[in-house]
């Protein structure tokens, strides 16, 4: 008969974004314990509420198979005295494994003769592996900060209140600190019992549910999401996706009712975003929106309990929001008194940075920084305006009283502000725009200014950093500066932007010197951002299916322009499908390898032999149109063209002996194969391509 | 209810759970906590139970008597529950039970909030109690104190006694909560309200107030070193609300706070030290007492 196990933690109130991660341990725990214990099971399902983490175990084996083993004993030589009698070595290994001299044999191991003898190990029961190792399950799991509490040794999240441990309608005892474990649960705080007995495994969820606990969270999510939008469309509004709002709203409920309250018309004339923030951020409500995307009237908030008194708790909650939405209107109105500009001033007070400077140096060397990118993309008067007034402005948000109460309005703020104080739409939008993408998968600026703006603020960071010695190591980023590459890396090319990565960092790097006068050991600084750059690059053209050794061929010479590099890898993938590649890839192999002995390019025409004059007219007569199509990016018919050069250079190296004595013939050899080479890395470099 | 039974009922409610009953202490601090009767009896293995009001100074709140929900000073009620009874949620809804929260009429939460005071060194791990959305206490198990791990873990429960007020009252603006039958909450502090505002924000005399702190600092090392925790500790909040005013002046520029908090957190931590050397001299006298048993 196969059993059922349950584990109920019962603690005070987890916090809700904990949950998930400690369920999912749990589980995996509980899984590696039953494979290890050679225990097999259907399956096992973890649910929680904010007062309790279960285990629910089906079909499992009530005892371990029995285990046949052959067991190795002392050897033959030393089992037995001189009359043939057992030795002490071998009484002792047959009283260890409880066998007599009957089950024992000899075999020989690396040609020395051994006792064996095979046994059999009877299986433990479920009982008893539960009762041993459910004490370590819950220890394991990990919470990224933890509390002691009542003077036990155990750490959790939130203190351990009860324990219940039922195998089928069995209590399987255990000792945790003390903690009672039993098969008495509680239910909801207010609406439930606070002393159950469930009498078994199968009726653990029904009796939970009698008392006013839905235990599966899927099952309270599906009723707050179903339940609110049917409240929201009887108002005609809709409700907008917030998976990790409803997560974390599912995970602070154990009986949930969702309810709609009224916002005071009052303060719907603020920013959306004024009203949303303190809404969602410090009350964890739904924000209801019409057709149009607009705010209504409305908010959603789920109450722990059922309807009983329902309007005193929307009163409440609609008293508290309008307290929220007064210091939010506060700090609003506080803000736009005075220009966005006038914050700027402030910043000189901000420290950016240990050794960094001020955010006001931040905003000098954005803005210069900015402008200098914008000239070098040849944006045009107008956006260079833009972009220098919207660098100028980046960070005076930051300073506001809304931004200061809610960092995560940065930029949106600043936005906001923007507009009332009559900047123009660019100017405002890129100043939202600076942060794009925030994070992975985020919308990318839609505003050259926006662009070019978010890239300067990002290299600045990053260079800045760099030059004080901070880097990413491991897992270790806390300035997330990986992601802010790749934010560079993703605006880049969804701009189609050419721009020098190469020119970008040293322009970064020179206004660190020059605005904030900074020392720093600048040629090691710049190959160490350029490296790190080209490795988030590598890893991007990786993910979206660029071949590795495309990438570097492409990434290895000193082609350093973003856009420019994502060409040359579609086009030399596209090139390489191409039939009978294989020797001429071999070939500008050859040349390759030895072009880097060469001391110079240059090529004496008086010195060259027949088989060599044959590939240096070669060479010259494609020289120029390699170059043209270079500049057209047309680097797949570069490559064709280089491919007439494959008959002359294996002719060139079946007749001709490159390293002679003769320094001059060598050298005038190397530069020949050096020409050849060099205009081949302008397209990328063959000789990493993988040749099959 | 009035203002004044509010706070009665609280603090017979957990005079009967046998807690001390204690006044406020006498020197400006922005917190209950920050009281010697949880400060310092927090450390050290020394079971303690205590609930006293406080008024709460809290400078860069002040909004001139203005703000319906924001100002200088307010009240909390403090309870220390050392160790951290079994049953100390339940004795907490029991108190709300007390003063005429029914749970059943409304819906309360334990909403996550680590609490961390920085200028203490201290921590803990524990909520805000939501009632219908606001939060009217912090409920805090204590992890460290003085920048000293907790050797037996306090519950500390925080009452806001204006939140509580205002929503039993059913009144919109702090100002309006009835004290007493005669009297509200503006007739009595209104004025002071304003006073301190414009104090803190426009009059504060930055180079005496700076002056004063270094001269608290160098006090609280004197004091220490003859021993003196109590009064060494006095000039800890001395600095801690000077540092404050100075604060809400703009007085004090970001890295120049960094360096003011690591100074105030920096004597806490060496009173802190020097109280368990003290308590441990004096063989715990507390551990003998009677009436502290832990249900």
């Amino acid at each position: 008969m196969s059993k059922k196990y349950l584990l109920e933690i019962g603690v005070e109130e987890l916090p809700a974004r904990l949950v998930g991660d400690a369920l999912e341990q749990l589980k995996n725990n509980a899984e590696n314990l039953l494979k290890d214990e050679r225990i097999n099971y259907n399956n096992i399902n973890v649910y929680s509420t904010p007062r309790r983490l279960s285990l629910i175990v089906e079909g499992l084996d009530e005892r371990q198979e029995d285990l046949k083993e052959k067991v190795k004993g002392p050897t033959k030589k030393i089992a037995f005295d001189e009359n043939d009698n057992p030795s002490k070595a071998l009484l002792g290994f047959m009283r260890g494994q409880n066998i007599d001299i009957s089950a024992i044999y000899t075999e020989e191991y690396n040609g020395v003769e051994y006792i064996y003898a095979d046994v059999v190990k009877t299986g433990k029961t479920i009982e008893e592996i539960l009762s041993l190792n459910i004490p370590n399950l819950i220890k394991m799991i990990n919470f990224p900060k933890s509390m002691r509490w009542g003077g036990k040794n155990i750490r959790f999240a939130r203190p351990i209140r009860w324990l219940v441990s039922l195998l089928d309608d069995k209590i399987i005892s255990f000792d945790l600190e003390g903690i009672a474990v039993s098969n008495v649960t509680k239910g909801h705080r207010f609406l439930g019992n606070s002393k159950i007995e469930v009498p078994s495994v199968d009726e653990y969820m029904e009796i939970l549910k009698k008392n006013f606990v839905i235990l599966d969270q899927k099952e309270r999510k599906d009723i707050i999401k179903y339940g609110s939008e049917k409240l929201v469309k009887e108002k005609g509004g809709n409700l907008p996706k917030d998976e990790s709002l409803l997560d974390e709203v599912t995970n602070i409920v154990e009986y949930p009712t969702p309810i709609i309250g009224r916002i005071k018309e009052e303060y719907l004339s603020l920013p959306k975003d004024v009203i949303i923030t303190p809404m969602k951020e410090q009350l964890r409500f739904f924000p209801v929106l019409d057709d149009k995307n607009r705010l209504l009237p409305y908010f959603i908030t789920v109450r722990n309990g059922n309807e009983e008194h329902i309007e005193t708790v929307i009163k409440g909650n609609e008293k508290v929001l309008g307290a929220r939405l007064e210091d939010a209107k506060f700090f609003y109105m506080d803000d736009i008194k005075n220009p966005l500009e006038s914050y700027v001033e402030e910043l000189k007070k901000i420290t950016f940075q240990d050794k960094l400077g001020t955010l006001y140096d931040k905003t000098k060397r954005i803005q210069s920084l900015g402008v200098k990118v914008g000239e070098y993309l040849e944006v045009g008067e107008e956006t260079e305006k833009n972009i220098e007034r919207a660098g100028y402005l980046s960070k005076a948000d930051l300073v506001t009283k809304m931004v200061t109460e809610f960092t995560e309005l940065q930029g949106k703020m600043g936005m906001e502000y923007a507009k009332t104080s009559g900047e123009n739409e660019i100017v405002s939008l890129a100043i939202f725009e600076q942060y794009l993408p925030r994070f992975a998968g985020d919308e990318l600026p839609t505003t050259t200014a926006g662009a070019v703006l978010s890239i300067a603020d990002k290299i600045d960071t990053i260079s800045g950093l760099f030059a004080i010695g901070i880097h990413p190591t491991g897992s270790q980023d806390p300035f997330g500066l990986r992601r802010q590459a790749l934010g560079i890396i993703n605006i880049i090319l969804d701009k189609k932007l050419s721009i020098s990565i190469n020119e970008l960092v040293e322009t970064a790097l020179y206004f660190y010197v020059d605005i904030n006068g900074l020392a720093f050991d600048y040629e090691k600084v710049k190959q160490e951002i350029i490296e790190f750059l080209n490795g988030r690059i590598r890893n991007m053209f990786i993910d979206i299916g660029i071949r590795y050794d495309i990438v570097d061929a492409i990434i290895g010479t000193n082609i350093d322009d973003v856009y420019d590099m994502k060409i040359r890898a579609n086009k030399l993938n596209e090139w390489l499908k191409k039939e009978g590649l294989s020797e001429i890839l071999s070939a500008f192999n050859r040349v390759s390898n030895l072009a880097e002995k060469a001391v110079s390019d240059e090529v004496q025409r008086s010195l060259l032999t027949e088989d060599e004059i044959e590939l240096y007219d070669k060479f010259n007569s494609i020289e120029e149109k390699v170059n043209n199509l270079l500049l057209k990016k047309e680097y797949d018919k570069a490559l064709d063209q280089l491919v007439v050069l494959k008959e002359p250079i294996d002719n060139f190296f079946d007749k001709v002996m490159v390293m002679v004595e003769d320094e001059r013939l060598r050298n005038n050899r190397l530069g020949l194969l050096k020409k050849i080479y060099d205009i081949m890395v302008k397209i990328c470099d063959l000789s990493k391509i993988v040749n099959k | 209810m009035y203002f004044q039974d509010l706070m009665l009922k609280l603090l017979n409610y957990w005079g009967n759970k046998g807690c001390i009953i204690l006044e406020p202490y006498d020197v400006e601090k922005g917190a209950g906590t920050m009281s010697p009767h949880t400060f310092l009896r927090a450390l050290g293995p020394e079971p303690w139970k205590v609930v006293y009001v406080e008024p709460s100074r809290r400078p860069a709140d002040a909004r001139y008597g203005e703000n319906p929900h924001r100002v200088y000073q307010h009240h909390q009620l403090q309870v220390i529950l050392k160790p951290s009874p079994e049953e100390v949620q339940e004795m907490y809804l029991d108190s709300l039970r007390a003063i005429g929260i029914d749970p059943l009429k409304h819906d309360i939460r334990f909403v996550e909030d680590n609490w961390e005071a920085p200028t203490l060194g201290a921590w803990g791990l524990g909520w805000e109690v939501w009632l219908d959305g606001m939060e009217i206490t912090q409920f805090t198990y204590f992890q460290q104190v003085g920048s000293i791990n907790c050797e037996l873990e306090s519950a500390e429960l925080t009452y806001g006694l204006e939140r509580i007020a205002m929503y039993l009252q059913d009144v919109d603006n702090i100002f309006d909560i009835k004290w007493n039958e005669h009297y509200t909450y503006g007739d009595i502090f209104n004025k002071a309200e304003y006073e301190h505002s414009v104090y803190s924000f426009e009059k504060a005399d930055i180079d005496t107030l700076k002056g004063l702190f270094n001269t608290y600092e160098i006090e609280v090392q004197k004091v220490l070193d003859e021993g003196l925790v109590l009064p060494s500790y006095d000039y800890v909040l001395k600095c801690s609300h000077t540092f404050n005013v100075l604060d809400a002046r703009g007085a004090i520029s970001v890295s120049e706070r960094t360096s003011y908090i690591g100074r105030v957190r920096n004597l806490a931590r060496k009173v802190a030290a020097k109280y368990i050397e003290q308590r441990k001299e004096m063989e715990y006298p507390l551990l003998k007492k009677e009436g502290h048993s832990n249900e």
